[in-house]
């Protein structure tokens, strides 16, 4: 039996990958190729004075005491949301995977925040805790706390955190759910016979067959953190104050797009790039290993 | 690829041809990219549609291009792509970064030069177009919308603290009693200001007769070096930084989106550009007044005069000759008295022209209007020092992104004055040794 597709002529198996191939050299090598290329350049925003300086921007990177910080600001804040994103939206999923009354509507209105812009939603917890007339921030004073993210560092990364947090919760929401529902009953239910409790019955069964989809979101949400974030930080705080919620995309939009920076900002999108395909390679050599299938 | 471009080249000029046949005297269009909305959108709506019923040979077609960054942003891609568009709205902190691009821009006083029309220097208010001028005098763009800071005060939490709310404090330590009596008769905050940077450093140090930088701020070249040291500067962020322990002050964000706080009631005194007035005057729910900014009587020469804030109009460089012309031709026509008066009883902006100041003067304006001359009392109170004629230092967003967060972490308590004071000068320093490279 021949397995091979079968073209007449040796040219069109090419000319029928070349749109696709086309795509992905437009949009993702070309520009990660010049993105590299300006990483070596020393150039004035108009483009008029051009100097190719080797690796003296991730020189002068590495050199920056702001640059290492924003790497521990970034990995607070890649982990707070992924942890809290994640297992809020496990246990939101498990809650309405069971036979409740008004499970659509509930479904329905859990994944609604997933259709708001990240910009948006920065602006929407903007306004509650905004630290004068937010909603939330005069009952939090009402308590006596001293809320005000405009100065304390940690306010503003507990803001930025719960609006890109709030952003993710939908989307692993509706992979969960689609996870938990291919789980099959019968397994549930052998076990539930066995006289497995409810909270056993989750480790021990629902949770490694939810491990694919897990997975598979872990790596979405780190790749969500790392660069879509930067609407709500950029509507939140501007990366203040003094730099507290300024993440590595952050500074890349804020050195090149504000500073107009951009050897240096181009040196960092290669740094993130680098990163973000390491960060994915162990995840996928180790984590994947303990993935069930 | 190669082909493809060919034929698109090729359609294009085969349209032009067409186009220019068929309607031979068709205006020679001008591209003008800005940044307004709103009230200010209608404005230059308004001036490119009267320009072009004024006349035929010319056509002006502004275009918004998002805010301040935004359009400077969309100016210099749109240069490195070759289409940049003739007439080009940067705010003030782009100056140097345009002035730096020489090739990209075409000065203005070349401008009216080489097209022939009347320009007089001199006719322009000498603190608003130094701004925009080289040491020489030779003006490279044109001032478009300018402001600048002042003080602003809340006349009904003035009688409730046991103030005369029709004598602001003019000093430092008498805005500090005041916000200190404000916050005791139970006031959330005393004191605020907007755009903390410009406020505290740049406005400052002009209005204190302090160098913000050497070579005159950096208009006398671009080896200057950061000066925001000076025991005076270090006195202002610590008091300030004392002050906000117990909201006497309380830090407004870094640039306008704390001006809620002034609106809504809660800071008596706020500091803010003199372009604050249209949204006062829609939104506050009180009596308000204005006034010039505190000083530190010890100051020798305090106060002196503020700086401008606000945009210039860039002429954009490599365009026709005709062109240009029509350029000039709508400059000539922005800078005509009754049309500056128009703009600045209108928009809440300053006039540009000295006529135009004194003939809103003339118009009995300032009386029925109080508060609008504020800003023009301390811009042209004294003539301008080296201290105080404007500010040119290269990439001037991004260091005032660093000043930001030195001065933040001095209100914030985590560094003294005097150390984010010295890290937010070496800093900056570092930012400018870097634009001096590149612009070489």
């Amino acid at each position: 039996m021949q397995k091979r597709a079968i073209y007449d002529s040796k040219l069109l198996p090419y000319l029928l990958l070349l749109p696709q191939l086309a795509i992905v050299l437009i949009f993702f090598y070309w520009p990660a190729s010049q993105a590299v290329y300006q990483s070596f350049l020393l150039e004035d925003a108009f483009g008029l004075h051009s100097e190719f300086v080797w690796f003296e921007n991730f020189e002068h990177l590495f050199k920056e005491p702001d640059y290492w910080r924003s790497f521990v600001v970034t990995a607070v804040f890649s982990i707070a949301v992924a942890a809290l994103s994640l297992s809020l939206a496990l246990l939101f999923a498990v809650m309405a995977d069971r036979q409740i009354r008004g499970a659509n509507a509930y479904k329905t209105f859990m994944i609604w925040p997933y259709a708001v812009a990240p910009a948006v939603a920065g602006v929407l917890w903007l306004f509650m805790f905004q630290p004068s007339l937010g909603v939330v921030a005069q009952f939090i004073r009402g308590l006596g706390i001293e809320w005000n993210p405009l100065l304390n560092g940690t306010h503003a990364m507990v803001l930025v955190v719960m609006a890109a947090t709030w952003k993710q919760i939908s989307y692993n929401f509706l992979f969960f759910l689609a996870g938990l529902q291919s789980i099959p009953r019968s397994v549930i239910e052998a076990a539930a016979i066995d006289g497995a409790g409810a909270t056993r019955r989750f480790w021990t069964i629902v949770f490694p067959l939810l491990s694919p989809t897990a997975f598979f979101l872990l790596v979405v949400n780190v790749v969500y953190v790392f660069f879509d974030t930067f609407g709500i930080i950029d509507a939140v705080t501007l990366g203040g104050p003094s730099k507290a919620t300024s993440t590595l995309v952050y500074k890349v939009y804020d050195d090149g797009r504000a500073g107009a920076n951009l050897g240096s900002s181009a040196a960092q999108s290669v740094v993130l790039m680098v990163m973000v395909i390491a960060l994915t390679a162990i995840q996928f050599k180790y984590i994947e290993r303990k993935v069930h299938y | 690829m190669s082909t493809r471009r060919f034929f698109l080249t090729a359609t294009v000029a085969s349209l032009a041809v067409l186009a220019g046949a068929a309607q031979a005297q068709a205006p020679v269009e001008i591209h003008w990219w800005h940044a307004m909305t709103g009230v200010n959108n209608d404005v230059i709506n308004k001036l490119s549609n009267d320009f072009n019923a004024s006349q035929a040979q010319y056509k002006i077609i502004p275009s918004y291009k998002g805010q301040y960054p935004d359009t400077l942003n969309a100016g210099i891609a749109a240069f490195r792509a070759g289409n940049a568009p003739h007439i080009l709205q940067v705010f003030e902190v782009g100056t140097a970064t345009m002035m730096g691009a020489r090739g990209a821009v075409k000065p203005v006083h070349e401008l009216m030069k080489e097209s022939g029309e009347r320009f007089d220097p001199n006719s322009y208010l000498p603190t608003i177009a130094g701004y925009y001028s080289t040491s020489k005098g030779e003006m490279l763009s044109m001032p478009f919308n300018s402001s600048t800071a002042i003080m602003w005060y809340n006349k009904d939490v003035f009688k409730k603290a046991g103030l005369d709310p029709e004598k602001p404090p003019k000093t430092w330590p008498e805005t500090i009693d005041a916000a200190k009596k404000i916050r005791a008769s139970g006031h959330p905050c005393g004191l605020s200001t907007a755009w903390v940077t410009w406020l505290l450093l740049e406005q400052f140090s002009a209005w204190h007769n302090l160098p913000l930088a050497t070579k005159a701020n950096g208009m006398e070249g671009y080896d200057a070096e950061l000066r925001i040291t000076s025991p005076l500067h270090v006195k202002m962020i610590a008091t300030l930084a004392e002050l906000q322990k117990d909201k006497t002050f309380d830090y407004g964000g870094r640039t306008n989106t704390g001006e809620g706080k002034f609106i809504s009631g809660e800071c008596g005194i706020y500091l803010n550009s003199s372009a604050f007035y249209g949204n006062v005057k829609a939104n506050a729910k009180f009596e308000f007044g204005t006034s010039t900014m505190p000083y530190w009587p010890e100051a020798a020469g305090a106060p002196q005069n503020s700086v401008i804030g606000g945009a210039s109009l860039w002429v954009m460089g490599g365009k026709k000759a005709d062109e240009y012309k029509g350029v000039a031709k709508f400059f000539t026509f922005l800078s005509d008295t009754d049309r500056q008066a128009w703009l600045h009883q209108e928009s809440g902006y300053l006039p540009i022209t000295k006529a135009a100041y004194e003939k809103t003067k003339a118009d009995g304006f300032y009386p029925k209007n109080p508060g609008r001359e504020t800003p023009l009392i301390q811009l042209a109170g004294k003539p301008p020092t080296d201290n105080s004629r404007g500010i040119r230092l290269g990439n001037l967003v991004q260091i005032r992104d660093i000043w930001a967060e030195e001065l933040e972490a001095a209100f914030a308590g985590t560094k003294t004055a005097q150390a984010a004071l010295e890290a937010a000068n070496s800093r900056g320093n570092a930012v400018l040794r870097q634009f001096e490279r590149t612009v070489r």
